[in-house]
């Protein structure tokens, strides 16, 4: 086999089996099974194809062939596009919806994944090409051990304390702890959340997770989740027991009312905890001269 | 495109008969277990919150 076949086909297969390790099927499941799932390794395919060729290409010369990496960044855009636009016409069907940042969150995440797989193609098809392909192999591997560090974001856990909260109502005023969340006329409706209603409080390690709290787009993600996984008592006709998250702006501390089908409250905190921080909810106040001055 | 309208009150609910409340859909009722009994009612309808004004109202609101 000529040096060049052999550059391209390790970049390709090392590309792709990133894409396939980059997909977490989590409990979130998605890329949904099978067909989503089939649709991003095949879009991983191209992308490694597009990286594993570059090398070669350059090798012979071909100087503009790598013009098609552009290619590429277009091809992705369109991959984040398609994602936005899929959640967005789904989130009218959930009960609890994502949120507009979520979603952008998870269309940037799919984009990004794309231009890593073209990392790990390149890198490997490179090294294969100077070497042979067991070092080519290794440097593929390597560079998705470092890609798979460098993917991992925030969760929750990591900026707040998560811990269980006193949920009450004063008149019609339902509160967390000294945090109010919203008004409620009924006495039935007051019932159920006595009865299965659970709170916990979120408290922001810093100035810089106040901040991230402080997002709606971020808190709607977490309700989201929190639904997802333990369930939430209630159908399209019962607005009221939408779980929410309302935050006191005397101590950037966020409450969060749920009524779980499962009243389990270790669970309801570790599933808070492990909510990933948005990219777009993340802030760093603290990085900044005015920002960390002004902390007492 | 789907539109709805949100953060809107759609109706009210009150025992007080001195007509106050007005501008919006205002259903009268008879005792406070009929007020209730409305706004559960109009709140699964409309796919709504019942909120207590504290006045002897209830507002209907889309969220």
């Amino acid at each position: 086999m000529t040096r060049e076949i052999l550059t391209i086909v390790t970049g390709v297969f090392l590309g792709t089996i990133s894409r396939f390790w980059m997909m977490r099927r989590d409990f979130r499941q998605y890329p949904s099974y099978p067909h989503a799932v089939v649709t991003h390794l095949a879009l991983g395919f191209v992308a490694a194809t597009l990286g594993a060729v570059a090398i070669p290409a350059l090798a012979a010369k071909e100087y503009t062939a790598v013009t098609f990496l552009t290619l590429a960044a277009t091809q992705f855009r369109e991959v984040r596009t398609m994602e936005r636009e899929m959640l967005l016409a789904l989130e009218k069907s959930a009960l609890v919806s994502r949120g507009p940042d979520y979603i952008e969150g998870i269309a940037r995440t799919f984009e990004a994944r794309n231009y890593l797989v073209v990392f790990v193609s390149l890198t490997a098809s490179l090294v294969t090409y100077l070497f042979s392909v067991v070092p080519g192999i290794i440097a593929g591997i390597v560079a998705m051990a470092l890609v798979r560090r460098f993917m991992q974001g925030k969760l929750i856990g990591d900026v707040a304390r998560v811990r269980p909260g006193k949920l009450h109502f004063e008149g019609a005023n339902l509160f967390v702890d000294d945090i109010h969340i919203m008004n409620l006329g009924l006495k039935e409706t007051h019932k159920v959340y006595e009865e299965y209603g659970r709170a916990v409080v979120i408290e922001p390690l810093d100035d810089n997770a106040r901040e991230i709290l402080a997002n709606v787009g971020q808190r709607q993600a977490i309700a989201h989740e929190v639904a997802a996984l333990l369930g939430v008592r209630r159908d399209v006709d019962t607005a009221e027991f939408t779980p929410l998250l309302r935050r006191n702006v005397k101590t950037g501390r966020v409450g969060l009312v749920i009524v779980p089908i499962e009243p389990d409250m270790e669970c309801l905190l570790e599933a808070v905890k492990n909510v990933p921080v948005l990219e777009s909810s993340f802030v760093k106040p603290l990085a900044s001269k005015a920002g960390y001055c002004a902390t007492d | 495109m789907e539109v709805s309208i949100t953060k809107a009150i759609l109706a009210a609910v009150t025992i007080t008969r001195d007509e106050r409340v007005t501008g919006v859909p205002v259903f009268y009722a008879e005792s406070e277990e009929e007020m209730v009994e409305i706004s559960v009612i109009l709140s699964r309808v409309l796919e709504a919150v019942a909120h207590d004004m504290g006045n002897g109202v209830y507002i209907i609101v889309k969220h």
